[in-house]
C-alpha cells in the first residue's frame, strides 16, 4: 500500500466498529490481509509501506513480527466480536507487502495458524503469499503448502534485465522458473505478476516479458502499469531527467498486446489488470476487494473494510507493535460509508470486473450513460442488451472515464 | 541652511508672491515618493513618528508597485532668507497611460523638478512629461536622485540633463532622498528659481481640477489650484463644461492630512468636497468658477479620458458576475476613464467588455478587482477600437472580435500611436527590428547622449497593446523604455481568425490581426491550445479560420488511457477520493461542444507570457 493515508475520522482504542459494520454480516464473505512490511531492499519505483531489515527494532523487528502480527489476530476477534460481527470462516488470505516470503516460512504459518484458530478456514479457501523468486527456496515453498498456503504469487515484473535494473528489481531472471518448478512441487497454484511501461522499456521487452511468463504456464497473471508515485527514488530520476518520463500511449499499446497474448495463451481477463486460466483460478482475494466484501487487514499501514466501514492501521512498524502492546486498536483513521458512497464504490469497484453491473442496479443518470458509453464502444453492446455493463478492450484502458460518466451528476 | 518655517503661511490668505507650486517628474523606481517623504519630513508637515514609505501613495498596490497612480498636492511650508513661503507640491502619476493626468497636474504648476535616477539616466516617459513640461513653460530644476548609489554617474547624466534642457552640467542638482542630502538645498532651489503664480484677485473665480479622488466617507474630493479670484466655504460654485452646479461643504488643503481653510485665493492649491458621489460629476481639467460671479471664459485644455484599449473581463466562478458587476460600479467612482459594458461569451459566459487607457490601466485594474473584491479573473487579449465601414456606408466601432462583421467590409481603420523608444544605442538594432516587424514606420532618431538614443517610430496601437513592452525591455536587457501617446488612424488590411475546437468556434479565441500576422496568430494559438486542452475521448481538431478558410490545424489525439491498474492493498478510500477530485475537475471544465476545455486553459491561452510560465512549471 502507498505511504500517504487518508484523512479519516478518528478510531477508537479499543477498535469497535460503528453499528452498521455488523448489518447483514452474516450474509458477507470475510477476508483477511497480512501486511509484511519488510523488503532486502527497497525498490525505486516502491513507494508501499515497507522497511529494509537493518530500520526497525524491538516489537517491529523482523523476528519479532509474527508474534506482534498475531497480536492483532486476537484484537480483531475481540473488536468484532464486540461490534457484534459473527465470527465468520476466512475465504481467502493474503499475505502481501513488503516481502512477505523474507520472514522464515515458519513465520507466515504461525501467522496462518493464529488466523485460523480463530476464524476457521472456508471450503477450498484460498490461501496466498507474495514472494520474490530469490527469497524462496524448495524447502520454504513446501513449508508453507504444509502450513495451509494454496497459492503463491511471483513478483516477476519483467524478463529483460535492463528493465529489472530500472526497476532495482535483484533477481534473475533464471531464477523464476526455478521458483515456479518448486511452488508446482509442493502443490501450490502460481500467479506471476509483471509491471509494463518501465522508462527505457521497448514494445519487444514486453512482448519478451509477456511470453516468458506465459512460457511458465501459470494459473493466473497480474499486469500492472508502472505509476511514478511522489517521493520515490524514480519520480526523481524522472524529474531530474536521467530517466524517461512514463508515456499513457505506451501503456496503451502494451495493454493491449499483453491481452492479445495472454488470451491467446488461454487465460481470460476477469479484473482490468488479472487474468486467470480458469474462474477457479481467478484471485478470490482480489476480487473480495472488488465485490466490496469483508476483511480485516492486520499490519502497519493495513486497510480493513467491515459492512460499509473502512479503516487503515497507523504506518510505522514501531508504533504499530507500541499499540498493540498496550492492547490498543492500531488503527489510525476510519470513515463511515453512507448509502450514497457506497453505492458509488459499488460501481466504481464493479465496474472493472469481467462480471460488470446489472443495467438495472444503476442510478438513473447511470442508466441514461449508458446508451452513450456503447456508442463510444467501451462496453460490450451484446451484454449491454442483455442488462449487464461488461467492459470492452477500449473500455478497459479508459475504466475510470466510465466509470466518471456512470456517476455523473 | 534654510530653517524650517516658524509662521507657515495661512490659507486663503497667502499672498501670491510666496507662493511656489511645482511637481516632480520622475520615472518609476527614480525616487519621486522617497523624495517627497523627505521633503515633508525636513519641513516638518510629518513628524518623524507619523512617516512611513512613500506617505503619498495611498493605495496598497501603489506602494508595492512603487508607482503613483492618483496624484495629490501637500502644502509645505519653508523659510528662506527671513520670508516664510508656501509651496505646493502637486504629485503626478508617473506612467504613459496617465499622459493626460500628468499634462493637467503640470498645468497647476509654474515649476517642476526633473528628477533622474544618477544611475539609470532619463527614461521614456520622463522625457514625455518633460517635454510637455517645457510646452507648458514650466521652469525645469534639474536634479539627480541617488546620488549615494555606487553604481551612480553623475557627471554622465549630468550632462544627459544640461543638453536635453539647455544649461550647464554644473547646475543639476545633486540629491539623495534616501540619505536627504541636497534636499535642503533643492527646496532653497524651489523657493528661488521658480516664478510665483500670477492671477487676477479681483476678478471671477476659476480654479482647475487636476484630480478627483472617490472617499467612502466624503464622497468625492477634488484638488485644484485657484488661478483668479478666490473660493470660500459654502459658497454655490459651477463646473464649466457642464454647468453643473454644488455647494462647497469643504475647503482646505492637504498639509499632508486635509485641513479645512477659509477658501482658498490666487495662485493657492487644495480641496473641495461637495458631496457629489461619482467622480464624473468632477473631471480632470474641467474648471470651476462662482455660480454667483461665473467667470466666462474656461481656462481651457479640458478633454474627456478616452479609452484606448479593451479587454473581456470575466469571473472564472460565474456566481461572481454580480459582485464583478457591482465591484466595477464602484471603481468608475474613482476612476473617470474606466467604461464598461456586459457583453457575453459562448465559451467565458457573463462578463464585461472594458476599456482602459493602456495595459498598465488594465493590469492594475485587474489586480486590484482580484485583490480588493476577492475575485478569481479571465481577462481576453487586449485589442483596440476599430472603425469598420461597411459596402452600404455603415460604419461600425468594434471593440470585441466577436463584433467583427463578416464580408461586405468597404473599409477597416486602426487607431496609431506615437512611440518614443529611449534606450542604450548597442539597442537600436533590435528595437528598431522589433518596430518593423510590428507596422512601425521610422520616424526619427536622435542621440541624448554619446551613447543613448532616442527613437521615434509611428505604430499601430494594436500591435503594442499586447506583449510589446515585454519583449522591448527583453531585448534591451530592461534599460529599454517607451512612451507613447495617440496619433490618429489608418486604413489597414485587418481580418478575423477564429479558433474552431471540433469545428465549432471559440469566441474568446478570436482575433483581429493585419492580413500577413493572421497565420502566425493561427499557429500560435492552434499550438498553445493543442498543449492546453487535455486528451479527450475523441480526437480534437483545432484550427485557425479566416472566415470559411482554414489557415492553421493542429489536433489532439484522443486519449487511450484512463484507468489507474492498481487497488493500493485494500486502500479504496483513496482511489474513491481520486475519483472525487476528478470529477470535482470536470466541474471547472467549460464545454465547448463536446470538448472539455479547463479554465486554466483560457487563462494561459489569453496571456503571453504563457511559454515562460510553462517552461519554469516543467
Amino acid at each position: 500500500m502507498p505511504s500517504a493515508l487518508p484523512l479519516g475520522d478518528p478510531a477508537p482504542a479499543d477498535g469497535v466498529l460503528p453499528a452498521q459494520a455488523a448489518e447483514g454480516a452474516s450474509s458477507r464473505k470475510f477476508s483477511l490481509y497480512a501486511h509484511i512490511p519488510f523488503c532486502a531492499v527497497r525498490c525505486g519505483y516502491c513507494d508501499f509501506n515497507t522497511y529494509t531489515a537493518t530500520e526497525l527494532g524491538g516489537g517491529a523487528s523482523q523476528a519479532a513480527y509474527a508474534a506482534t502480527a498475531a497480536h492483532e489476530v486476537a484484537f480483531a476477534a475481540r473488536a468484532l466480536e464486540a461490534s457484534g460481527v459473527p465470527a465468520r470462516p476466512m475465504d481467502t488470505v493474503f499475505f502481501g507487502g513488503g516481502t512477505p516470503t523474507l520472514l522464515p516460512a515458519g513465520d507466515l504459518t504461525s501467522i496462518l495458524a493464529a488466523a485460523v484458530e480463530q476464524w476457521g478456514l472456508a471450503d477450498g479457501a484460498e490461501v496466498t503469499t507474495e514472494a520474490n523468486p530469490d527469497s524462496v527456496t524448495r524447502d520454504s515453498l513446501q513449508e508453507l503448502a504444509d502450513g495451509g498456503f494454496t497459492r503463491v504469487s511471483f513478483g516477476m515484473q519483467s524478463a529483460v534485465p535492463h528493465v529489472l535494473k530500472v526497476l532495482d528489481r535483484t533477481h534473475e531472471p533464471a531464477r523464476v522458473p526455478q521458483a515456479i518448478e518448486w511452488a508446482r512441487e509442493a502443490g501450490l497454484k502460481v500467479s506471476v505478476d509483471l509491471i509494463y511501461g518501465t522508462p527505457g522499456e521497448s514494445e519487444a521487452d514486453w512482448e519478451t516479458s509477456v511470453r516468458t511468463a506465459l512460457g511458465y504456464e501459470p494459473d493466473h497473471i497480474s499486469a500492472y502499469a508502472l505509476i511514478i508515485e511522489e517521493g520515490t527514488k524514480l519520480a526523481g530520476q524522472i524529474r531530474r531527467g536521467l530517466v524517461p518520463p512514463i508515456d499513457d500511449d505506451d501503456h496503451a499499446t502494451k495493454y493491449m498486446l499483453a491481452d492479445e497474448l495472454i488470451t491467446a495463451a488461454g487465460l481470460g481477463w476477469y479484473e482490468v489488470s488479472n487474468w486467470a486460466r480458469t474462474p477457479e483460478d481467478a484471485c478470490q482475494h482480489n476480487l473480495a476487494y472488488w465485490r466490496g466484501d469483508d476483511w480485516w487487514g492486520i499490519g502497519p499501514g493495513a486497510h480493513s473494510h467491515v459492512g460499509g466501514v473502512r479503516w487503515w492501521n497507523v504506518k510505522h512498524p514501531t508504533a504499530y507493535a507500541q499499540r498493540l502492546d498496550r492492547g490498543e486498536s492500531p488503527a489510525a483513521g476510519r470513515e463511515t460509508l453512507d448509502a450514497q458512497t457506497r453505492e458509488v464504490e459499488r460501481i466504481m469497484l464493479t465496474a472493472r470486473l469481467a462480471e460488470g453491473i446489472e443495467v438495472a442496479s444503476l442510478p438513473p443518470a447511470g442508466r441514461s450513460a449508458v446508451a452513450g458509453l456503447i456508442a463510444q464502444e467501451l462496453v460490450d453492446v451484446r451484454l449491454a442488451f442483455a442488462g449487464r455493463l461488461v467492459l470492452t478492450l477500449k473500455g478497459r484502458l479508459l475504466a475510470d472515464a466510465v466509470v466518471r460518466q456512470l456517476l455523473a451528476d | 541652511m534654510s530653517p524650517m518655517a516658524r509662521t507657515a503661511p495661512v490659507p486663503a490668505a497667502t499672498d501670491p508672491a510666496i507662493i511656489r507650486n511645482f511637481c516632480i517628474i520622475a520615472h518609476i523606481d527614480h525616487g519621486k515618493s522617497t523624495l517627497a517623504d523627505r521633503m515633508l519630513q525636513l519641513t516638518g508637515v510629518v513628524q518623524q513618528r507619523d512617516m512611513k514609505a512613500q506617505y503619498l501613495d495611498r493605495m496598497d498596490i501603489e506602494r508595492e508597485r512603487g508607482i503613483t497612480i492618483k496624484s495629490q498636492a501637500v502644502r509645505i511650508p519653508w523659510e528662506v532668507d527671513g520670508t516664510a513661503y508656501c509651496l505646493n507640491m502637486i504629485d503626478t502619476p508617473g506612467h504613459v497611460d496617465f499622459t493626460y493626468e500628468v499634462s493637467r497636474s503640470l498645468a497647476a504648476c509654474e515649476g517642476a523638478i526633473l528628477l533622474v535616477d544618477a544611475a539609470q539616466g532619463i527614461e521614456a516617459q520622463t522625457l514625455a512629461n518633460l517635454y510637455l513640461a517645457m510646452e507648458n513653460n514650466l521652469t525645469i530644476i534639474p536634479v539627480l536622485n541617488k546620488i549615494d548609489l555606487p553604481a551612480a554617474q553623475p557627471e554622465k547624466y549630468a550632462a544627459e540633463l544640461a543638453n536635453l534642457i539647455g544649461g550647464k552640467p554644473e547646475d543639476v542638482l545633486m540629491v539623495s532622498g534616501k540619505t536627504g542630502v541636497g534636499v535642503e538645498e533643492l527646496l532653497d532651489q524651489i523657493v528661488r528659481e521658480l516664478p510665483a503664480p500670477k492671477g487676477d484677485p479681483n476678478a471671477p473665480a476659476r480654479a482647475m481640477i487636476f484630480d478627483s479622488v472617490y472617499d467612502t466617507y466624503r464622497g468625492v474630493v477634488t484638488y485644484v489650484r485657484v488661478v483668479d479670484g478666490k473660493l470660500s466655504p459654502r459658497e454655490k460654485i459651477q463646473m464649466m463644461s457642464t454647468r453643473a452646479t454644488h455647494e462647497l461643504l469643504e475647503i482646505g488643503v492637504s498639509s499632508p492630512e486635509p485641513t479645512p481653510s477659509k477658501g482658498l485665493g490666487v495662485g493657492e492649491v487644495g480641496y473641495l468636497i461637495t458631496g457629489v458621489k461619482d467622480v464624473r460629476q468632477s473631471k480632470v481639467g474641467d474648471t470651476v468658477t462662482s455660480l454667483h460671479k461665473p467667470a466666462t471664459e474656461s481656462l481651457g485644455g479640458y478633454q474627456d479620458p478616452k479609452p484606448m484599449v479593451f479587454s473581456g473581463l470575466y469571473p472564472l466562478d460565474g456566481t461572481d458576475y454580480p459582485v464583478l458587476r457591482d465591484a466595477l460600479e464602484k471603481f468608475t467612482l474613482n476612476d473617470a476613464a474606466l467604461v464598461y459594458e456586459p457583453e457575453t461569451s459562448a465559451a467565458l459566459g457573463f462578463g464585461f467588455r472594458v476599456g482602459f487607457l493602456g495595459l498598465l490601466h488594465l493590469e492594475i485594474t485587474r489586480e486590484r478587482l482580484e485583490r480588493e473584491y476577492n475575485l478569481d479573473l479571465i481577462s481576453t487579449a487586449p485589442n483596440v477600437e476599430y472603425e469598420v465601414t461597411l459596402e452600404d456606408k455603415k460604419v461600425l466601432q468594434v471593440t470585441n472580435p466577436s463584433e467583427y462583421p463578416s464580408g461586405k467590409i468597404a473599409e477597416v481603420r486602426e487607431p496609431m500611436v506615437s512611440a518614443t523608444i529611449l534606450a542604450p544605442n548597442e539597442f537600436v538594432g533590435a528595437i528598431m527590428e522589433l518596430c518593423q516587424s510590428r507596422r512601425g514606420i521610422l520616424g526619427g532618431m536622435d542621440y541624448l547622449s554619446e551613447d543613448r538614443v532616442e527613437i521615434r517610430y509611428r505604430l499601430p496601437l494594436a500591435e503594442i497593446v499586447f506583449d510589446f513592452f515585454d519583449i522591448l525591455k527583453s531585448k534591451t536587457r530592461g534599460y529599454g523604455s517607451l512612451d507613447w501617446k495617440a496619433d490618429g488612424d489608418q486604413v489597414a488590411d485587418l481580418v478575423k481568425v477564429d479558433i474552431l475546437l471540433q469545428g465549432e468556434q471559440v469566441d474568446a479565441f478570436s482575433a483581429i490581426t493585419h492580413r500577413d500576422k493572421a497565420y502566425a496568430y493561427g499557429v500560435m494559438m492552434t499550438g498553445k491550445l493543442r498543449e492546453l486542452i487535455p486528451r479527450q475521448q475523441f480526437e480534437v481538431p483545432i484550427q485557425a479560420a479566416i472566415g470559411a478558410r482554414i489557415i492553421a490545424r493542429e489536433s489532439i489525439r484522443a486519449i487511450r488511457k484512463d484507468v489507474l491498474a492498481k487497488c493500493y492493498g485494500g486502500d479504496i478510500t483513496r482511489k474513491r477520493k481520486l475519483l472525487e477530485k476528478q470529477k470535482e475537475g470536470k466541474k471547472r471544465m467549460k464545454m465547448v461542444g463536446r470538448v472539455e476545455v479547463p479554465q486554466e486553459a483560457f487563462i494561459a491561452a489569453l496571456s503571453s507570457d504563457e511559454s515562460s510560465k510553462d517552461k519554469s512549471k516543467k
